[in-house]
């Protein structure tokens, strides 16, 4: 059957009636979005910060680290992580050789006590132990990240500066970029019901500051700082010193690299 | 929980909820592969049941996004999977697959009930009569024409279904294998496992469903369909059950550092679910059974038998969902420990709302053939436009049925 013009006409008013209730629907769901608040601490660091010069990257030193778990604690009081169910932006793992080939890994909950009262896991019990260390772990920031990757509404995204963020307002809780981060980094906040990770403490960091678990650290276990200045700590360590990446395997390019990273440390 | 676990990875993020998603996304893929074989490749034995697995693949598949939807932690959200998609992601897919395939099921559902919709229109009054002369869509008259657009139609619609179903249900297989974070998940044939085994489960509901019931119904089991649906069915179970052991056979062969891992989840974590219910009980006896039957000429016997054979393939079919989406999980990616999982039996991703929604699309198929019963089509079977040489006449008796309208309940015996 031919269209006849006023058919067609009609049609076409039905398509962008159509297209605007979708639109309208979209605007609905998602909030609106805010103009860049003005910093409230009238730092103007945050207003001058620009994204694109920078290109943010982490050093742990695994030697360094004491397994006093104050990072963590830092971070939970920071970032307003929950207590309950368990979940980490950052944690402490301890490793404990014992010479006859096994490996025993304990992190409770995620070494914010501490491990100076901590007692030894059971397996190493009464064992030799022959090496022991402890490593911190925190949001890898990939370069290649499969949480970007895999969000099927595109609310965790990498921001020019290297932070790989989500978006509170957007995301739907499927928790696909959970399953796909190799490094357990993600969780989902149990009142929200959106995903959360770190951020090497963006809001920090956009101000000039620190992220609050470098703060924290005793012994300058954790390193942070800017790959485009040459003249930086991590600048000079990833230019001078052996250093490696978690599971590079995986082929996510994190921006967390380790020093005396020990080849059981996954 | 054993070993070190990550602490991120003490609770388990998918739940039974999504071991019901692929469980039911399967259904329709299988069901829709058998509805295909008829109308497409024109397998006469399996007439019975053309009709009748599209109403089955449509009442699952307008019950598959309900799952997802009620896991996720801001459902009120999840239209943005239509509106804001991201690409790179395997999921933001889902909506726009299911979307087609679902208009293209009631599509198809709508042209192959057209005549009986219109049948049902003229001789119904009262509400059903108007929801009849609704599905009408005001074209209350079926031209020669019409006859045969419709029939190019559905074969037309049917041809496409299958690589929709297969795109469908191996787009599932697809978002397991590819987090490459999981060893359990990560692999390529991921996609090609989930693809036979929905077909296999299909296949499975569909001899269950048909056989329960045309019992209830009091109406005689067309025994040729079951037989050849029992051939089908075996023939899918062996594909499957070989690309299966394939891949765990390379793991295991190639070991890798992950085998270690894998081996003692299926070994230690889940060997009653993954050997005993998905490998043996859902697999094998039933690949035996259906063999050994499918060897034999007899066939009034053999319906029972392959009864049973389909209902122990559903178990082994949910189990190797159970084992893939659960079991994956339980690895911690550590990979020095394990997670364990029991679900609750309340809440909203528990085992009671979990059994609702594996209960509600039988519910909607109840709905949906009381208005257009498959197995008593006065339009289509007395009028039958071309009737196939030598095809067998069904067997039941529909004296009464333009009498009564199609207004069929389940009280009648």
């Amino acid at each position: 059957m031919p269209i006849s013009r006023r058919r067609f006409v009609k049609l076409g008013a039905h398509a962008a009636f159509g297209g605007l209730l979708v639109y309208t629907l979209r605007g609905i769901v998602l909030p609106q979005s805010t103009p860049r608040a003005a910093d409230a601490e009238g730092n103007s660091a945050y207003d001058q910060y620009r994204p694109g010069d920078h290109d943010w990257a982490f050093v742990i030193d695994t030697m360094k680290c004491i397994g006093c778990g104050r990072c963590a604690r830092a971070c939970k009081q920071e970032n307003n992580v929950p207590w309950e169910p368990q979940c980490n932006r950052t944690w402490v793992e301890r490793y404990s050789f014992t010479g006859d080939g096994e490996v025993t890994v304990d992190s409770p909950a995620g070494g914010i006590n501490g491990f100076a009262d901590e007692p030894l896991p059971e397996e190493v019990r009464g064992k030799k132990i022959t090496k022991s260390f402890f490593v911190p772990k925190l949001c890898n920031q990939c370069d290649n990240s499969p949480c970007v990757q895999v969000c099927p509404v595109g609310a965790t995204y990498k921001t020019a500066d290297g932070i790989v963020l989500i978006n509170r307002d957007k995301c739907i809780g499927c928790r696909y970029c959970i399953q796909a981060c190799p490094y357990g980094g993600r969780y989902l906040l149990p009142d929200e019901g959106v995903a959360d990770k770190c951020t090497w403490c963006y809001h920090r960091i956009t101000r000039g500051r620190l992220p609050a678990c470098v703060e924290a650290c005793p012994v300058g276990a954790r390193k942070f700082g800017d790959l485009r200045d040459p003249e930086s700590a991590v600048s000079k360590i990833l230019a001078e010193r052996n250093v490696s990446v978690l599971k590079p395997q995986m082929g996510t390019k994190p921006q967390a690299f380790y020093l005396e990273l020990d080849g059981e440390v996954v | 929980m054993d070993g070190y676990v990550f602490p991120n990875e003490v609770e388990i993020q998918w739940s039974l909820l999504i071991v019901l998603y692929p469980f039911i996304t399967g259904l329709v893929a299988g069901a829709f592969v058998v509805s295909s074989l008829y109308h497409v490749f024109n397998i006469k034995s399996l007439k019975p049941v053309a009709s009748f697995s599209l109403l089955m693949a449509l009442s699952f598949m307008l019950v598959a996004p309900l799952p997802l939807l009620a896991h996720l932690g801001r459902p009120e959200r999840g239209i943005l999977i239509f509106l804001t998609p991201n690409f790179t992601s395997a999921m933001s897919g889902f909506g726009y697959i299911w979307m087609f395939y679902l208009i293209l099921l009631l599509t198809e559902t709508w042209l192959v009930f057209r005549p009986d919709i219109i049948h049902y229109a003229r001789t119904t009054g009262g509400f059903k009569g108007l929801v009849y002369r609704t599905l009408t869509l005001g074209m209350a008259e079926m031209s020669e024409e019409d006859h045969q657009f419709r029939e190019k139609a559905i074969k037309v619609l049917a041809a496409v279904g299958i690589p929709a179903a297969a795109l469908l249900h191996g787009y599932v297989g697809f978002l397991f294998g590819a987090i490459k974070a999981n060893p359990w998940w990560s692999t390529p044939l991921m996609p090609v496992i989930f693809l036979l085994s929905a077909i296999v489960s299909g296949i499975a509901l569909l001899i269950v469903m048909y056989v329960v019931v045309m019992k209830l119904l009091g109406r005689p089991v067309d025994h040729d369909c079951i037989s050849s649906l029992g051939k089908w069915l075996l023939a899918f179970l062996v594909i499957d059950l070989v690309i299966e052991g394939l891949e765990i056979l390379s793991m295991a062969y190639e070991s890798e550092d992950s085998w270690e891992v894998v081996s003692e989840l299926i070994v230690q974590r889940i060997p009653v679910s993954y050997f005993g219910i998905q490998l043996l009980l859902g697999s094998l006896i039933p690949m035996v059974i259906l063999g050994a039957l499918a060897a034999q000429a007899r066939r009034e016997g053999a319906s029972p038998v392959i009864f049973a054979a389909a209902l122990l393939v559903l178990v082994g079919v949910f189990a190797m969902r159970w084992n893939v989406v659960i079991g994956g999980q339980m690895i911690s990616k550590s990979m020095r420990g394990f997670t364990s999982y029991t679900p609750p039996l309340g809440g909203r991703e528990g085992v009671l709302a979990a059994s609702v929604l594996l209960m509600l699309p039988f519910y909607i198929f109840s709905v949906i053939v009381s208005f257009v019963p498959p197995w008593e089509r006065p339009a289509v079977d007395e009028g039958e436009r071309s009737p196939e040489p030598g095809e067998a006449v069904p067997a039941w008796e529909g004296a009464d049925s333009g009498a009564r309208g199609g207004a069929w309940d389940w009280e009648r015996r």
